[in-house]
């Protein structure tokens, strides 16, 4: 695992707000990221069906593309959501955890372009999808 | 010609429905959103604590955080305008439980970092069909005019279900 793989994962670890919501770092590496979210009553949305909140799930999303940014050779440690468009196409099922695995597909010398898939158990179905621009901090 | 309506009984009415949407939504709670209300204007304010931070470094709100604070303004309000009318017609809260509006989609812009203190939030309705709403919000800290973070989102609206 390289320095920058170590420092990225550690970092995100020590996010208040991603432990917070018990968000778990389960791969990371050249520009990728897979974060998981285990189904929690705390983050439901509607409580008459117990689906989770679509804001959990958007923010899983930016975490992760934040994530796979900052492993990504070319685009530097820091970084900073310009904008995130997330598409929901089901509800995720209650009781299931949220997987999502971004990928920062294309780096320029200032921005960095990234998508994201999140899923439950059914990976043959996306529960979500995202697309997000994110920024490139100039190496001093 | 009616007497007026006493004035404890409208804001009762009001804060009824206000409550209708947003208390017994775990996540609303959960992240500490709460609304403010002047008439039928919804301001959400979401108090900053120490676990809303994602950057620990500048240290900033995390962007997830505003997200999810973005899309509860967004939905609350669009529930909010929708049920308003009838209400008030009414002078009484819909029967059974609340059907939500579903997120089809909701693009956050970044504009500046979210500052470790206190986010508000307003959101305006700006198509609201049978089937689908678009709706945009937008989010500042201390100064009205300078914005940290806005949306726009798009909303299946629940199936009307005929009054009787």
């Amino acid at each position: 695992m390289s320095d920058i793989t170590t420092i990225a994962r550690q970092f995100i670890q020590a996010l208040p707000h991603s432990r917070e919501m018990g968000m778990e770092l389960e791969a990371i590496g050249e520009g990728s990221a897979t974060i998981s979210m285990p189904y929690d009553a705390r983050l439901i949305g509607d409580p008459t069906t117990g689906v989770m909140h679509g804001g959990a799930v958007s923010a899983l999303m930016d975490t992760a593309c934040g994530a796979s940014v900052m492993s990504h050779p070319q685009a530097g440690f820091s970084t900073a959501t310009l904008d995130l468009r997330i598409d929901y196409m089901r509800p995720a099922t209650p009781g299931q955890t949220i997987r999502t695995k971004a990928e920062c597909h294309h780096v320029t010398r200032s921005v960095a372009f990234v998508r994201a898939v999140a899923t439950d158990d059914d990976e043959s179905r996306p529960v979500a999808m995202a697309t997000g621009a994110f920024t490139v901090e100039r190496k001093g | 010609m009616k007497p007026p309506e006493p004035l404890h009984i409208i804001k009762q009415r009001r804060e009824g429905l206000l409550r209708s949407l947003v208390d017994g939504v775990p996540y609303i709670s959960f992240l500490g959103v709460r609304f403010d209300r002047r008439g039928d204007e919804l301001t959400a304010v979401l108090p900053f604590r120490d676990e809303l931070i994602g950057n620990p470094r500048l240290p900033a709100l995390h962007g997830g955080a505003t997200a999810a604070f973005l899309e509860i303004a967004a939905m609350i309000e669009l529930s909010w305008s929708t049920l308003w009318d009838g209400v008030e017609a009414d002078g009484a809260l819909p029967e059974g439980p609340l059907r939500l509006p579903k997120t089809i989609d909701f693009t956050i812009d970044y504009l500046r970092a979210g500052l470790p203190r206190d986010a508000y939030a307003r959101a305006r309705v700006n198509r609201s069909g049978r089937r689908y709403a678009s709706v945009h919000v937008e989010a500042w800290q201390d100064n009205r005019a300078r914005l940290f973070a806005q949306a726009t989102g798009h909303f299946l609206m629940p199936p009307v279900e005929p009054r009787a």
